[in-house]
């Protein structure tokens, strides 16, 4: 958790708010930080991130976890690229469980889960495609992706769940830009897990050009 | 769905996700097949259509046509073998750990159990396995990795994949996470990760039966959280063979609702 005040609006380069179940994205210069606040609580924000200079180096869920020696995304994890490089780090956050081994919803994978009848709902997939063709990605380009205020516990048996979320209303998440970085949202859209409480809301997110703190 | 209230179709969504869970946790794993003894599961020699010995740091590629399968032998128990795969006709399907573990409601795999692809189709199934001592979390070594590990920038299961991606016209964009075999991996309650050395048997093999038409790329790297120094590992065998056809009762198709349902949509792929 962090302790660190919070930095004053006024001074934030950028503020907007990110409707349910639509994607966002930006550039994110190095040094820059991204607050992602969970405006209602309970709601899931799927994120990738790819190397400006170069998108074919992107986030990789696995060498950060590697690197880390722990299974969750929290304060201090430093987000790392699949060139073994630090692209972020999570700067302040005050929810305390992220995620980044579920993966994102598709329609594919939910008419597996959920049954067919769910296949014809919007995903995060669909964001990610529409939102990375803007920057000349693909399907190809989707990698596992981070799933801020999302809580997957792994159980020492293996047992993997998405379980009811435990962000609450206002809480934030803040990633400080290493390198620069295109940083794209999904705000969740699924509605057949508690990943969203079974009703996606609105988030809002704010950079500044220095750290919270 | 006319007539239902937000509040009502949401709670008809939070009853079937507990379902779900209910039988994706407690009655699943209780069915599923026991593992392969280590001198069990034979391979007919009129089956077997290739055999390759891959050694330790090297990387192979192998195309199975759906319907073959392929035998994973770490022969000293001191292998792990990563693996990342796509469909052979459009490399943007790829075998994806998350929706493995998210649909099956485990980050284990062991016989019986499938990795799938992010199209929500079945890639392939664990027919026989002596380990089911797999990680889907922490996928394979690296450049820094090695570094870190050995003091020096050894072969690695990343550059391998690159290797292997570029014979193919493919490039660092294709390369998906990785599942790693014989990599005994599990979580502390704190969630740390942790090697389980005593998972791991000489002899220890694993066969994948192809559902769709593959391209598979194996390394054999040791696993970054394998504590052995200096790096152990030895050849890893590897046997392509014509698997016996899938039966309605098979065991890998019918482990749960989600499953079945992805076999549906991989066989219609092929109909």
């Amino acid at each position: 958790m962090s302790n660190q005040p919070n930095p004053d609006p006024s001074d934030a380069v950028y503020s907007h708010e990110v409707p349910a179940e639509r994607p966002w994205s930006r550039i994110l210069k190095r040094g820059q930080t991204l607050r992602i606040v969970d405006i209602e609580g309970q709601q899931a924000v799927d994120a990738l991130l790819y190397c400006a200079e170069d998108p074919a180096e992107r986030y990789s869920a696995q060498d950060t976890l590697r690197v880390q020696g722990s299974a969750y995304v929290e304060l201090g994890t430093r987000l790392i690229s699949n060139k073994d490089r630090l692209m972020a780090r999570i700067t302040a956050d005050t929810c305390g469980r992220h995620d980044t081994s579920a993966g994102c919803c598709s329609c594919e994978s939910n008419a597996v889960r959920f049954g067919e009848s769910t296949k014809y709902q919007h995903a995060c997939r669909e964001n990610f495609i529409l939102e990375l063709s803007r920057y000349g990605l693909a399907k190809r380009d989707i990698v596992a992706n981070l799933n801020f205020f999302m809580n997957v516990p792994i159980e020492p048996s293996g047992n993997f769940t998405v379980v009811d979320g435990i962000s609450t209303g206002g809480n934030h998440v803040d990633i400080t830009a290493e390198m620069d970085v295109i940083f794209v949202i999904s705000n969740c859209p699924q509605v057949n897990n508690p990943c969203n409480g079974f009703n996606p809301t609105p988030v809002r997110v704010i950079i500044w050009d220095q750290p919270a703190a | 769905m006319v007539g239902r209230t937000k509040a009502e179709i949401s709670e008809a969504n939070r009853r079937r996700y507990q379902e779900l869970r209910a039988a994706g946790q407690e009655s699943t794993p209780k069915a599923l097949p026991q593992a392969t003894a280590l001198d069990g599961a034979p391979i007919a020699p009129e089956a077997v259509i290739s055999r390759e010995n891959v050694p330790l740091g090297w990387y192979d590629t192998v195309r199975l046509r759906r319907g073959e399968a392929l035998r994973i032998v770490d022969p000293r128990g001191l292998s792990s073998v990563s693996v990342i795969g796509w469909c052979e006709h459009d490399p943007s399907e790829r075998i994806n750990c998350a929706d493995t573990a998210k649909v099956q409601w485990s980050a284990t795999l062991f016989k019986g159990r499938v990795i799938l692809s992010d199209m929500g189709r079945v890639f392939l199934s664990l027919i026989e396995d002596t380990s089911g001592a797999h990680d889907l979390l922490v996928g394979g070594s690296t450049p820094a990795s090695t570094l870190a590990a050995f003091g020096e920038t050894t072969r690695n299961t990343h550059e391998n994949f690159l290797l292997a991606a570029a014979k193919l016209g493919l490039g660092l964009r294709d390369i998906p996470p990785s599942v790693t075999f014989f990599a005994p991996v599990s979580l502390d309650a704190a969630g740390r990760f942790v090697w389980n050395a005593a998972r791991k048997r000489p002899g220890d093999f694993v066969d994948l039966r192809a559902e769709a038409n593959l391209v598979l790329v194996l390394s054999n790297c040791p696993h970054p959280l394998d504590p052995a120094r200096p790096a152990a590992g030895g050849p890893v065998t590897l046997v392509r063979y014509r698997a016996p056809p899938a039966a309605s009762d098979d065991p890998c198709r019918t482990t749960s609702s989600e499953i079945a349902r992805a076999f549906q949509f991989t066989d219609r792929l092929y109909a």
